[in-house]
């Protein structure tokens, strides 16, 4: 990358950017502090929020379609300045260009379908008013990190994500796993936070700005240490894997299911866990000149997309093998944007279908709960396409299109990150597009499996549920999504029109070097390995009758599938047992330690020691013991550090 | 010595400190003249009166740069702009002291400290009605210490202004109404080992003078340039010199103290602590490692990165394990503190403006904050226990929002004061070469996050306790207090320019 990077200032139409934001700040506002008086509008307001910011966000793609290509389609509003003064100053800006508004769209438009569907979802609950304006609020955190054009502003649209998936995956704070899945969900949040902050810190000393044409036009400047960029790739993908649930950070996402399946169908096609694929592909220029960094996406990619796929195979809990599915994907999208210039584009067309055919299942999913008492486990499922055609139909086009079978648009964007991969060409090329090719076969058979225990076999339902189908403020929804998860991934490459459009913002997609195997016949073996997924997975589990209960006695495999590839086990050993060992190690020290040295010492020292306990509070003379331990300490330093 | 000359001093430029020193005498004054029905609120009126002018005088002198009374003080920038945050807090303070209505069952105060806990003489006391007011000039006089703590440059006016801020404060703490004996306790413990560090303070001074031949700021930096005298002296002597300031700003391992004392000490006292005393103590420490000892940072550093590393881990670690509100908002000024400290050793202008930036965030944060706990009540006063909050925010939700933007504002959560604030200080610790420390401090930020964003969970998301907490409305002067820190705390959260610009030009410091 040579060429610099220069945002225009905002004009016309583009005036309305700060639009996108503010109408859901302002539905989640009213929403959120109106109180019970908003009750009986409360949800239609919260629908129209997100509707208008779509209607928005199309107007101005329609303009930006309309100018020039190159620079003159990357505007910037200025809003007001945060914090100009000193040596460190940043804005409150937002940056409008292919890139973001690619994410706008995708974020108000399917985030908007959700809406409107969760208003059937959640009729019978009375905390309905409650979820629309929490809802509001994820969207707006979610399009403020999008449209931000330094790092501290996208930092707060972070936070703000994390905060409201927070409040929504412990919507039903009455069940005690929902509250310990949101507290779970914050704290691994909370470890990727610590390295995007540090990637921030770090970017500005040493570019001394938070701005992104700042940074990047540095960065390509080649001034900075190798090393720095280095380590600053490295932080802004552990901040990236906390958001985008990738290894070894992945964990909380199979909790975050206990939310209501509408919040579920946001944090995985619209909102959240693309926030870290947004982070890599915005961040293109620094991963340029840090190459190092660039394979440890890579790595994290490949290594998240297998473990994700594994995981699928081993629930029965139908919102967990989604859960795991989604892993698997953006495990895809990580690879693509870490393989790096051209290949940032196929990444974002990969997210682009995964938010449409994602969205889709989950919302499905939760018409299929919704009809069977909210049962999850697809043990208790079987049969449901007689009762539930309309269910059946929309998973269909989903489950087609997430395996990759032509023409859905799984198939498009998917096909292309197994190309790059191989076209990187070498062991790395090679490894990374079979390990791509064999995520495609695991996809083909956990999702085959799951359809057959849904929708196939013979009925396993319990008497009293009467399976049928949801009512049609759901239906539509996933309706469009369906269609979507048919066309999207062809409208979108039809004339390499995503790539074209995104140039400005990740860099031109050149092809990355010779194709090694031509693209003809590497979509017929991926085809092959998919049909063989789904042939197995027809064989194992389709034609045998399926138990109520788990089989207990499985190979090895499969119980590390079950314990979710031990990513708690990990976390436990690796984030909360050293946490807890020292506070535990600190509090003893303080109850027990201070005074036990006091009680030792009194044999040596009786005189002072006694004198110490004649002050009848008891404390006081272990107070007064660390505080003199502490002087001798700190003196001895400072005299010891001269003298040495 | 036969000649001595009476100093020149510029008694303008003395003014904040002279209204605040006019107002605590006259305080006394009333106490002995004025009828036992007017006492209250003339002192309400003198004290707040004595503080806006201070605020004013502030005001009129910015840009000030002087030395006076013979290089016994310094006002310039940080002087004035820390004088000015005092003069703030004490306005908060003064509020929380003064609010008696009845929803606060008559105030957080003994209404006569001197009689023993229930003893005859206290039952009579109360049934004749008498309560003193002796709070308000202790806590002018307070207040008078802090101005001149940080103004000092000098280390005998640095040591008698410390004393000056001390021993009040000693007699606040064991004010309270409800739970006198563990009020007492609090406050013998606090002077106590006040005394003991004070013993440190005069020690290390001594040895100073000994290695200097002088006392003063200027002078002692004069000597350590030259290098030509004993060193053992000066370490010796600053090592014991920060113990005096540091246990006053509670940095681990001087920090034992604190929650115990926060604790027992009256509410409105424990926020005057929290923020004032922390604001005036950092002041001078400030002010004696940027201006005496910013030659000898390599020497002192490693020391001062313990103490921050000890300081950000024990509290914000310590704090986790609490279940009670009030010692938990203990244990994270305590976290604080160290956050402050990275500033301190940062040793550059925007190491300086930012710890003044943070200090006026923090400590206003701080005061709004126990100003909440005043008001979440049980028949038999303050309610703390964090399990007594469990669903506070569903049943007071105006209450419940305003503490728990207090808690993000602590947590340093973007678009609230405490996020500019630590923001500063870091950015400032990692261009000052030090950023291993601001590592543990973002890491430890994100610990104490865990814990701030607990009782805000507790708050909303836990059912109501059935025999919960009553949430009293507060009275026009807490009201007022709390107005203020959320005022400030959101607006330097949004908007800090204005403010981030005057500390950036307070800085550096005048000597």
């Amino acid at each position: 990358m040579t060429s610099t990077t220069h945002y225009v200032a905002a004009t016309g139409v583009f005036h309305l950017t700060f639009l996108l934001v503010l109408l859901p700040t302002v539905g989640a506002a009213v929403l959120l502090l109106g109180g019970r008086r908003t009750n009986p509008w409360g949800h239609l307001l919260g629908c129209a929020m997100p509707i208008l910011s779509f209607v928005i966000g199309v107007i101005e793609f329609v303009a930006l379609i309309g100018r020039d290509g190159g620079q003159s389609r990357q505007l910037d509003q200025h809003l007001w300045s945060w914090v100009p003064a000193g040596s460190f100053h940043a804005n409150v800006n937002l940056l409008l260009d292919p890139l973001s508004l690619v994410f706008v769209l995708l974020i108000t438009g399917v985030g908007s379908l959700i809406h409107v569907y969760s208003v059937g979802y959640m009729e019978h609950d009375p905390d309905r008013r409650r979820f629309f304006g929490e809802l509001n609020l994820f969207v707006a955190a979610m399009l403020l990190l999008v449209l931000a054009d330094n790092y501290l502003v996208l930092y707060v649209g972070w936070e703000g994500v994390g905060l409201a998936s927070y409040l929504l995956i412990g919507f039903w704070s009455h069940k005690p796993s929902a509250a310990v899945a949101a507290k779970k969900a914050f704290l691994v949040n909370r470890v990727g936070d610590v390295g995007l902050s540090l990637a921030i810190m770090l970017m500005f000393t040493t570019f001394g700005t938070f701005a992104f044409d700042g940074i990047f036009n540095g960065a390509a400047s080649g001034h900075a240490h190798s090393g720095t960029m280095t380590a600053i790739g490295l932080l802004l993908l552990l901040g990236a894997c906390g958001k985008s649930a990738q290894a070894p950070l992945q964990s909380w996402l199979l909790d975050a299911m206990e939310g209501p399946t509408p919040v579920s169908a946001l944090i995985h096609a619209a909102t959240m866990v693309t926030a870290g694929v947004y982070l890599v592909a915005r961040s293109a220029a620094i991963y340029d000149v840090a190459p190092h960094a660039r394979v440890a996406v890579e790595v994290v990619g490949a290594v998240t997309l297998v473990m994700g796929a594994i995981i699928g195979c081993a629930y029965d809990d139908i919102k967990k093998v989604l859960a795991a599915s989604t892993m698997s994907q953006i495990g895809y999208m990580m690879l693509a944007v870490g393989i790096g210039p051209g290949a940032y584009a196929i990444g974002i067309l990969h997210l682009l279908t995964h938010g449409f055919f994602k969205a889709n299942m989950f919302l499905s999913a939760g018409s299929v709960m919704h009809g069977n008492n909210d049962e999850v486990n697809m043990r208790r499922y079987g049969g449901l396409r007689k009762v539930m055609p309309v269910t059946f139909a929309c998973f269909s086009f989903g489950y087609l299109a997430i395996i990759g079978m032509i023409p859905f648009s799984g198939f498009f964007s998917k096909d292309k990150i197994i190309e790059a991969a191989l076209d990187k060409g070498g062991f790395e090329g090679g490894f990374l597009g079979t390990i791509a090719i064999v995520g495609a076969g695991l996809t083909a058979f956990y999702m085959t499996r799951l359809m057959a225990m849904t929708f196939f076999g013979v009925k396993r339902w319990p008497k009293d549920v009467h399976p049928h189908d949801a009512p049609r403020v759901m239906l539509i929804p996933m309706a469009i999504l369906a269609f979507g998860s048919l066309v999207a991934g062809y409208l979108l490459i039809l004339g390499g029109s995503l790539q074209h459009f995104l140039t400005p913002a990740v860099g031109g997609s050149v092809e990355v070097g010779a194709h090694t195997i031509s693209p003809v016949v590497l979509s017929l073996i991926t085809l092959a390995v998919v049909a063989g997924g789904v042939t197995s997975a027809w064989y194992l589990v389709a034609r045998k009758p399926i138990p109520a209960e788990p089989p207990t006695y499985v190979t090895p495999a499969t119980k590390a599938a079950r314990a979710s590839l031990y990513g708690d086990a990990f976390n436990e050993g690796v984030f909360m047992r050293p946490g807890a060992y020292l506070t535990r190690a600190l509090v003893f020290f303080d109850n027990r330690g201070v005074d036990g040295l006091v009680n030792g010492l009194a044999a040596l020292v009786g005189g002072t020691s006694a004198r110490f306990r004649r002050l009848q509070t008891g404390f006081v003379r272990s107070y007064a013991l660390s505080m003199l331990a502490g002087a001798l300490a700190l003196t001895a330093t400072l005299v010891l550090v001269r003298v040495g | 010595m036969s000649d001595f000359h009476s100093p020149s001093i510029a008694y303008t430029a003395l003014a904040p400190m002279l209204c605040i020193g006019a107002a605590a005498i006259v305080g006394v004054l009333i106490d002995a003249f004025v009828p036992r029905a007017l006492r209250w609120s003339a002192q309400i009126a003198a004290a707040l009166l004595g503080l806006v002018g201070a605020l004013i005088a502030v005001a009129v002198l910015a840009g000030t740069h002087t030395v006076t009374a013979d290089t016994a003080l310094s006002i310039d920038g940080p002087t004035l702009f820390l004088q000015g945050t005092i003069a703030v807090l004490g306005i908060g303070s003064v509020l929380l002291v003064a609010d008696r209505s009845p929803a606060l069952d008559g105030g957080a105060f003994a209404a006569q400290a001197a009689s023993t806990p229930g003893s005859a003489d206290e039952r009579a006391g109360i049934q004749a009605g008498r309560i003193q007011t002796e709070v308000f000039p202790l806590l002018m006089f307070a207040v008078l210490g802090m101005m001149i703590f940080p103004a000092s440059n000098d280390l005998l006016v640095l040591f008698v202004s410390l004393e000056v801020l001390s021993l009040p404060l000693y007699l606040l703490c064991g004010l309270a109404r409800r739970r006198r004996l563990l009020s007492q306790e609090a406050a013998v413990k606090y002077f106590l080992l006040g005394a003991f560090s004070s013993a440190f303070f005069l020690y290390g001074l001594a040895l100073l003078y000994g290695y200097a031949g002088t006392v003063s700021l200027s002078g002692i930096q004069a000597a350590t340039l030259t290098g030509q005298h004993n060193d053992t002296l000066l370490f010796l002597g600053l090592g014991l010199l920060s113990v005096g300031m540091l246990f006053k700003i509670g940095a681990a391992p001087f920090h034992n103290w604190v929650p115990d004392v926060y604790h027992g000490a009256p509410t409105p006292i424990t926020a005057f602590m929290a923020s004032a005393t922390k604001v005036a103590a950092f002041g001078a420490l400030l002010r004696v490692f940027y201006v005496s000892f910013a030659g000898l940072g390599w020497e002192w550093r490693p020391a001062a990165w313990g103490v921050a590393i000890l300081t950000m881990v024990v509290g914000s670690l310590f704090a986790v394990t609490q279940t009670d509100v009030k010692r938990m908002l203990a244990y994270s000024s305590v976290a604080h503190a160290g956050f402050i400290l990275v500033g301190v050793i940062a040793l550059n202008r925007s190491g300086l403006s930012g710890s003044l930036f943070y200090l006026l965030t923090y400590s206003l944060t701080t005061v709004g904050a126990f100003g909440v706990l005043t008001l979440v009540r049980d028949p038999d006063g303050e309610a703390t226990h964090l399990s007594r909050w469990a669903g506070l925010g569903r049943r007071s939700p105006v209450i419940g929002s305003v503490f728990a933007l207090f808690l993000l504002a602590l947590a340093g959560i973007p678009l609230t004061s405490g996020f500019t604030g630590k923001f500063a200080v870091f950015s400032a610790g990692v261009s000052g070469g030090a950023t291993p420390l601001v590592i543990v401090g973002v890491i430890t930020s994100a610990i104490a996050a865990f814990f701030y964003i607990r009782v805000i969970v507790m708050m909303f998301f836990a059912e109501p306790v059935a025999d919960g907490p009553i949430v009293a409305t507060p009275g026009g002067a807490t009201a007022a207090s709390i107005a203020m820190a959320v005022a400030v705390t959101i607006v330097l959260g949004v908007f800090p320019q204005p403010i981030l610009d005057m500390a950036n030009h307070a800085a550096p410091f005048y000597h």
